[in-house]
């Protein structure tokens, strides 16, 4: 029985395909996939929207929308209407066509990622064996359309901002990238499928998920706050923040086209979410031996609910970081400690296992992040101040 | 350790997330126009003018003494004072207003009017819902819109509306002793004074 | 909302390349989030630092003082309500101290004790909107300014109850305070001064710490100390340099030589010290209102002396200054014997205070700049009257 509940959307795309011709079913088993995506993880961001206003008014102590609809949930219906009816004004000396490719480019740019995540037990859409390397260059064609979306607006300082946009995201590639390694190497295999597999055990109820691990546990914050930086969420949203003076990558867009825009942002955002949970939190896997009886699909996406509630965390709590140090932090920070995470799990993976694995593998992470955080404050002249009074 | 700081506030907001599903000081949203909150004693918006008893032209406390018109700061009230007398509620003649106009676009609520008036005629009302569509003469309002009874000034300001109301039937209890001179002795008129003010 | 035009690049300057180092004049128009008010900022940028800064105000000129002229003593209070509107009664107390002095009014002391715990209540409810409008402008989204306001709620609440109005209070009299406490009113301040330090603790919690309120704040808009002395700033802007210089100290206004209370310093004169005096600040205020709700006595409201209608005084000049939020708000009156004075000037800090804004901001970021301008903490119903 919680077989075939874990498998019922694979088994119904079997069913389906069974009346198809022979000849037609690698396609359209590819389309199916495609639809199924795209239908659940739009709604996922119809849901999101709501769900992240509702959630940012309650940490500040009020209701969120709460009129259209019971507790506010038609409240995305709303905007997407009003999204849609609002004129589109495309200004007279803007490259139209680029113009009206950027959005078109982010979206699909966005959705390509999902194509590698295993939403479920056999249920990754496609199944590569570089699936992180495909996932990695589909995910960069985003930065492709904020630049074209700042260079159609043929406006100095809409370029100024949508090339700053792209050196924080270039930026925060490296760490990225290089804090996914660590779960390779561990695993042993870029595919994503492959990733989770190895993941799958208990040891007694306790799960076998690489955030467990000291390496792991680093590697999976770096990889958070890299992530929130390469969707250009608080805080690290200087580029959509700083639209409000200068003219960002996006501010010629109205209408439609900015709903197309802020639909591409949390699609991506959903994407870097389900790969941290693809590499670290054990996709699809349950946290205790004695929860396997639930779907697997019903955890990965209880996880991702769990992320996004912490990035929206996040968001309601931190205020934004200016463009240099957003940098600083980028090349003095956060690739270092990439680097040390990346010589710490090979250690882990060299000393035999038992308590003194734990024990050089914290300390490897720990002393390099204490003088690094030192260091860092420092050079910036930060520092805990006390304040005299006058008598 | 960097990131203890963010740590922190990323506790201290939690708090208050979790918080605001408990106790009522962590959601302190009061869902207009379902719930209202009371308004303190003291509130005040625009002025009215009180009357005594039913009738508003009878009962109107207003002398046109034009003290309000000349010390309101914006110059909102307009008077006209009547050419006929009519008794107020001591019995003296006195004049009314024939029009008496505040302008609630320009009034700015000061209440300098309500204090300089030595006859308690104009209170402060409290009522904000005042929406109309006509931004110029729906604005403008004229005696009959400003008469309002004794009893809604009760209603809204009890506390100063028994203390006026007290200084009211003391001054009218003075007038009458006065006026009866031989009657004064032991018996004086108090139970009388009670009858006409509501 | 986007700011007024771009300069557009030419034809040739397009040819040219975009590596061409030309100033851009922005003008951080009258129409912005971040600006406190109707105020404009023609900026002009190089690349990204800024090079001039031209403060730009007077959208919202309201002929106070010319007002003033026309209209008698009384009628000008509630006009004083509206000059820094967040902060309406140390505004009234200012101006019924320049008459006082100018009529050689006595105040007695229960209206002495009141009017300390108002302004002192007023200093709260100022820096907290500050310090929450602050945040803001560094992009919190909000949820740091929320729970500034819900604080502030409930002194607005006392405020109200108090008289009549959240914020254009016209409470103070020449002689006096306007009317007598309602009941209950002392209790409630006292639980709401007891529950307060427990939000300020939570509040610092939220951002002292905060590596990147930190990051946005220290070093930041530095003023040094002889310029601010040389300009004439005043207020927590000017201890935050260094300089030690409160009113409350040095005048000794009203009864403030009997309560026990400290003045805290800044250092280093940027974004950080200025925040950080301001939540100080906060914490003495709470202390004076510990005393002077403990020691308020009974007694008569105002002066007998006092007239409300046809209040004449005597031909002369006074000045009155008292230690406002935002600095030394002071009235400076002429009186020629009439009922109307015959000139009335309003000593606005905010715009004093806005003379050395270039001055800090040169050499930062637009961002910066925002973020600078918040703690000089201006209200244009006060830099334009």
């Amino acid at each position: 029985m919680t077989e075939t509940m874990d498998q019922i959307f694979v088994l119904l795309k079997h069913r389906i395909l069974a009346h198809s011709p022979v000849s037609v079913q690698p396609i359209f088993s590819a389309a199916l996939s495609a639809i199924a995506i795209l239908v659940v993880f739009a709604t996922l961001f119809a849901l999101t929207t709501i769900l992240e206003r509702k959630g940012l008014g309650r940490f500040q102590n009020r209701y969120g929308p709460n009129r259209v609809g019971p507790f506010g949930l038609l409240q995305p219906l709303a905007d997407g209407l009003k999204s849609l009816t609002k004129e589109d004004i495309v200004p007279h000396s803007a490259d139209g066509v680029v113009h009206m490719l950027a959005p078109i480019v982010l979206v699909v740019a966005a959705f390509l990622g999902y194509a590698v995540l295993p939403l479920g037990r056999n249920m990754t859409a496609i199944n590569l064996d570089a699936g992180l390397l495909y996932f990695f260059a589909a995910s960069s064609v985003v930065e492709l359309a904020i630049f074209m979306a700042g260079w159609s607006s043929r406006n100095k300082y809409s370029l100024l901002g949508a090339m700053r946009a792209i050196a924080q995201m270039i930026s925060y590639e490296v760490p990225l990238i290089l804090s996914t390694i660590t779960a390779v190497m561990a695993a042993g295999s870029l595919s994503t499928g492959a990733i989770v597999e190895s993941q799958t055990g208990y040891s007694g109820i306790w799960p076998h998920w690489f955030v467990f691990t000291p390496w792991g546990f680093a590697g999976f914050v770096l990889f958070m706050i890299a992530g929130i930086a390469e969707s250009n969420r608080s805080p690290f949203d200087l580029p959509e923040g700083e639209s409000e003076i200068i003219a960002g990558y996006f501010v010629e867009y109205s209408g439609f086209k900015f709903a197309l825009f802020f639909l591409g942002e949390y699609i991506g955002m959903f994407a870097i979410c389900g790969l941290a949970i693809t590499l670290f939190l054990g996709g699809w896997a349950a946290p205790f031996s004695f929860l396997t009886w639930a779907p697997s699909y019903f955890w990965f996406f209880a996880k991702l609910l769990v992320l996004i509630a912490m990035l929206i965390w996040v968001r309601a709590t931190l205020p934004r970081l200016r463009m240099d140090q957003l940098m600083n932090f980028a090349w003095k920070f956060m690739l270092p400690m990439a680097l040390i995470n990346l010589f710490a799990a090979s250690t882990w993976h060299f000393t035999p296992p038992g308590a003194i694995r734990w024990i050089v593998g914290t300390i490897l992470i720990a002393v390099p992040y204490l003088l690094l955080g030192r260091g860092l404050m420092q050079s910036n002249k930060l520092e805990k101040r006390t304040y005299r009074f006058a008598d | 350790m960097l990131g203890e700081g963010i740590l922190k506030g990323l506790a201290e907001t939690a708090r208050n997330f979790f918080g605001s599903f408990v106790s009522k000081e962590r959601l302190t949203t009061v869902q207009f126009p379902e719930e209202r909150l009371p308004q303190p004693e003291a509130a005040r918006n625009f002025p009215f003018l009180v009357y005594d008893g039913d009738d508003s032209q009878a009962g109107l406390r207003c002398v046109a003494c034009q003290i309000c018109e000349k010390e309101c700061p914006p110059k909102c009230i307009f008077i006209q004072k009547s050419s006929d007398k009519k008794p107020d509620y001591i019995g003296k003649q006195q004049f009314y207003p024939a029009v008496f106009n505040i302008d609630v676009s320009v009034c700015m609520s000061c209440q300098i009017c309500v204090e300089v008036c030595p006859f308690d005629a104009i209170e402060m009302d409290n009522a904000f819902e005042l929406s109309t569509t006509d931004r110029f003469r729906g604005l403008l309002w004229s005696r009959e819109q400003l008469a309002k009874p004794n009893s809604y000034f009760h209603n809204i300001h009890p506390a100063t509306a028994a203390e006026v109301d007290e200084r009211l039937a003391e001054a009218k209890a003075r007038a009458e002793a006065k006026a009866k001179p031989t009657v004064a002795a032991s018996t004086t008129s108090q139970p009388d004074s009670q009858t006409t003010t509501s | 909302m986007t700011t007024a035009p771009v300069k557009e690049a030419t034809h040739d300057e397009r040819a040219a390349g975009c590596g061409q180092d030309e100033l851009l004049e922005i003008a951080l128009g009258p129409h912005h989030p971040s600006t406190h008010g109707v105020f404009r900022m023609d900026v002009v940028l190089d690349g990204e630092r800024v090079v001039k800064l031209k403060p730009v105000f007077g959208y919202l000129h309201r002929n106070h003082e010319k007002i003033a002229e026309s209209a008698s003593y009384l009628a000008s209070m509630p006009y004083t309500d509206r000059l820094d509107y967040i902060c309406s009664l140390t505004n009234n107390w200012a101006y019924a101290l320049a008459v006082e002095k100018l009529a050689g009014l006595q105040v007695p002391e229960r209206a002495e004790y009141i009017r300390v715990i108002t302004a002192e209540l007023t200093r709260l409810v100022n820096h907290t909107a500050t310090i929450g409008f602050l945040t803001q402008e560094m992009g919190a989204s909000g949820t740091p300014l929320m729970y500034a306001f819900r604080e502030r709620e409930k002194i607005l609440d006392l405020f109200e109850s108090l008289t009549g109005s959240r914020m254009m209070c016209n409470y103070m009299r020449f002689g006096g305070c306007r009317v007598e406490l309602p009941a209950g009113w002392l209790e409630q301040t006292k639980k709401v001064v007891e529950e307060f330090p427990r939000f300020l603790d939570e509040y610092e919690q939220l951002l002292t710490g905060n590596e990147i309120f930190m990051a946005r704040a220290q070093g930041v808009g530095i003023l040094k100390k002889d310029l601010a002395i040389d300009a004439g700033v005043t207020g927590p802007m000017l201890r935050a340099s260094g300089v030690n210089y409160d009113i409350r100290k040095v005048d000794k206004y009203g009864i403030y030589d009997r309560f026990d209370f400290k003045i805290p310093l800044g250092e280093h004169g940027d974004v950080y010290d200025r925040y950080m005096v301001r939540m100080l600040e906060m914490r003495e205020s709470l202390k004076i209102l510990h005393q002077a709700l403990r020691d308020l006595p009974q007694g008569p409201l105002m002066d007998p002396k006092a007239k409300i209608r046809g209040f004449r005084p005597k031909p002369g000049e006074a000045y009155g200054r008292i230690e406002a939020p935002k600095g030394e708000l002071g009235f400076y009156l002429i009186s020629d014997g009439s009922p109307n004075p015959y000139r009335y000037r309003v000593r606005p800090p905010s715009l004093i205070n806005l003379t050395v804004l270039e001055d800090m901001c040169r050499g930062y970021s637009i961002a910066d700049t925002i973020v600078i301008f918040g703690t000089v903490d201006i209200v244009l119903g006060e830099v334009d009257r």
